[in-house]
């Protein structure tokens, strides 16, 4: 048997306040699944057990929220995640060869992780960053109006 | 007509013009305090005379939606009200800035149609990619309630307030209010069936209105102003469809970005004034307010005889310079949408541009309905051999049928998102796929970006 999962203290008092906010705990489902994957990575098998039970829904409909969704990772990633967004708008300005640029210098095709295990590179369908394109979100971040040299200083900072 | 307001982005350029100082500076929550001691009624009055028109695209009159919600509230089924800020349009970002530079607008906003539609709680749901929109609206919140203007008693008005943001967690389809209650209720995001219709059995099963965030960041200045008032900054005021609004240009032109105005805003004016002319030649078409609406090509000439189409005062005139609005864009046969306007110049290939969306409307359909699901990925199929020269002039004819067939034959409107885009692109576009089929792509410029 596994290790059962737990989360850290902090992200224990997150989660009652997540569960303060809605009138069943079903609705905390997604919130919580964020919540794991921010102190896992991904949501694994015991993740999704785990957040069943504290939420009271079956493992399947877990499992069925977790899949659905693209934000989920469903195996672990890199320690930063990159997403080029190629979406129209961004492709009108570029996106393309962004991309290209990234997949060259990191050696790997979107949506694979660097062998190191630092990057993994990711396509994205338009993140509402249209007026600045192209763009591409590290983790939290949004760069905008990117340029290949921009990008280059984006990815030396996360390789160094 | 190019008239510029101030209303919604006043602050956009000030120093922490997100925080709440800055706000209430310029007059804020003073709506939301005088919202709270009207009687719903006058309230709800006020807001049809406004005439706001769903900023998120369907367009439909908010204050007529207000009105939908079952009255008085029974104690054992509260209302709710739900805030659509999904943003996940292609070419739409105009929600975004708001909650980044404007928060606390969203925040008096959700006050005020707490108490129009009988709620005592708001959900702001949010693209969880959008951090700092997060950020930024948590913060405002916490302001507004630290102040007092949230909670028990706001402004020490027995009407108890509480608004929270809930994050999806990639799933355009989200941003379809359906769906959106679905997983604002920790499920799949897949659309319900319409009826019973949100009014009705909404959030968790209770009466809810589902309203798009610039939708509700407009109301404290709709009342700022009067109904009637703020209506009438619109050029379209007589087709009820008033105030001022956010509106949004990308793609091919030297000056992308957000700006308000009063409605009546022309794609000339979008294109030419404020984005500062098409980039990489000349103009070659346009797509109004985000994918889904129809595109429109800039040779394209208004045919309006009738004294009864909205459109008969541009007849004969150019697309570009009928006022964006909710009806004269459905005549035109494409739709307002978000007024976020794509454009695309002379040196892009259109049917790349095709197949660049039709591959985002595969990867976005929810699955649920087999029309959709299979038919987009049928659609960005034929159109990945047309792109890689492959393509014949019959598969020209199966795009059409494949568009027609999912039309109408979905649970919610995703499926109209992506054929009626579709049968614009083959409709406006014929001659360019024709001539990409027949020479294997060496009649296009092949590319997107210059």
């Amino acid at each position: 048997m596994t290790e059962q999962f737990a989360l850290t203290a902090e992200r224990r008092t997150e989660l009652e306040k997540i569960l303060a906010r809605y009138p069943n705990r079903q609705a905390a489902c997604i919130p919580v699944l964020h919540l794991c994957q921010e102190q896992e990575g991904w949501v694994s098998e015991r993740v999704l057990r785990w957040v069943a039970e504290q939420l009271g829904l079956s493992a399947a409909h877990v499992q069925g929220v977790a899949t659905f969704y693209t934000l989920f990772n469903k195996e672990p990633v890199g320690k930063h995640q990159v997403w080029v967004c190629r979406t129209l708008s961004c492709a009108l300005n570029g996106a393309d060869q962004v991309l290209h640029h990234c997949e060259k210098r990191l050696g790997i095709h979107a949506g694979e992780t660097t062998k190191d295990g630092r990057i993994t590179l990711r396509t994205a369908e338009c993140l509402a960053s249209c007026g600045t394109a192209p763009m591409m979100q590290v983790d939290r971040d949004y760069h905008e109006g990117l340029t290949l040299e921009k990008v280059d200083a984006i990815l030396d900072r996360l390789t160094r | 007509m190019l008239r510029l307001t101030r209303y919604l982005t006043k602050n956009y350029d000030t120093p922490d013009g997100h925080k709440l100082a800055v706000y209430e500076k310029g007059g804020g929550y003073q709506q939301a305090k005088r919202a709270l001691g009207m009687t719903r009624e006058a309230l709800v009055e006020e807001m049809k005379a406004a005439n706001i028109r769903g900023r998120g695209g369907a367009g439909f009159a908010m204050g007529v939606k207000w009105s939908f919600m079952p009255w008085p509230p029974k104690p054992e089924r509260p209302h709710y009200l739900v805030i659509n800020a999904d943003e996940g349009e292609p070419g739409t970002f105009k929600d975004r800035t708001l909650m980044e530079k404007n928060p606390h607008a969203v925040v008096e906003g959700c006050i005020i149609g707490c108490f129009g539609i009988g709620a005592h709680a708001a959900y702001i749901y949010v693209r969880d990619e959008l951090h700092l929109s997060k950020a930024r609206l948590w913060g405002a919140i916490e302001e507004a309630r630290a102040k007092g203007y949230l909670g028990k008693r706001p402004f020490g008005i027995d009407y108890p307030v509480e608004v929270y943001v809930h994050t999806g967690a990639g799933a355009y389809i989200c941003g379809e209010e359906t769906s959106l209650l679905n997983s604002l209720e920790g499920k799949r995001g897949e659309p319900r069936l319409k009826p019973p219709f949100p009014a009705q059995f909404g959030a968790f099963g209770m009466p809810t209105t589902v309203n798009n965030l610039e939708t509700i960041a407009a109301v404290p200045t709709a009342l700022e102003l009067g109904g009637e008032n703020f209506s009438k900054l619109s050029s379209l005021h007589h087709l009820k469809d008033g105030g001022c609004r956010l509106f949004g240009v990308s793609g091919h032109v030297n000056n992308p970005g957000i700006f308000e105005a009063a409605v009546g805003v022309t794609l000339r004016d979008l294109i030419y004034e404020y984005g500062g002319g098409v980039k990489h030649g000349k103009l070659l078409a346009v797509i109004p307010g985000g994918s889904s609406c129809p595109i429109l090509r800039a040779d394209e000439v208004v045919n309006a005889p009738s004294d009864k189409s909205p459109l008969h005062p541009w007849h004969g005139q150019s697309v570009l310079d009928v006022p964006l609005g909710v009806d004269t864009f459905r005549a035109l046969g494409t739709m307002l949408g978000t007024c976020c306007a794509i454009v695309l110049s002379d040196k892009a290939c259109p049917v790349l541009a095709m197949h660049n969306l039709m591959r985002f409307y595969r990867h976005e359909s929810c699955g649920q309905c087999t029309p959709c699901r299979e038919g987009s990925a049928w659609i960005h199929r034929i159109l990945d051999r047309i792109v890689h020269g492959e393509g014949t002039l019959e598969e020209l004819d199966r795009l059409h049928e494949i568009a027609d067939n999912i039309m109408g034959n979905t649970i919610c409107a995703f499926g109209e998102g992506t054929a009626m885009p579709a049968l614009g692109f083959l409709r406006k576009f014929r001659k360019e796929f024709e001539a990409y089929i027949q020479t294997k792509g060496r009649s296009s410029t092949g590319v997107l970006t210059p």
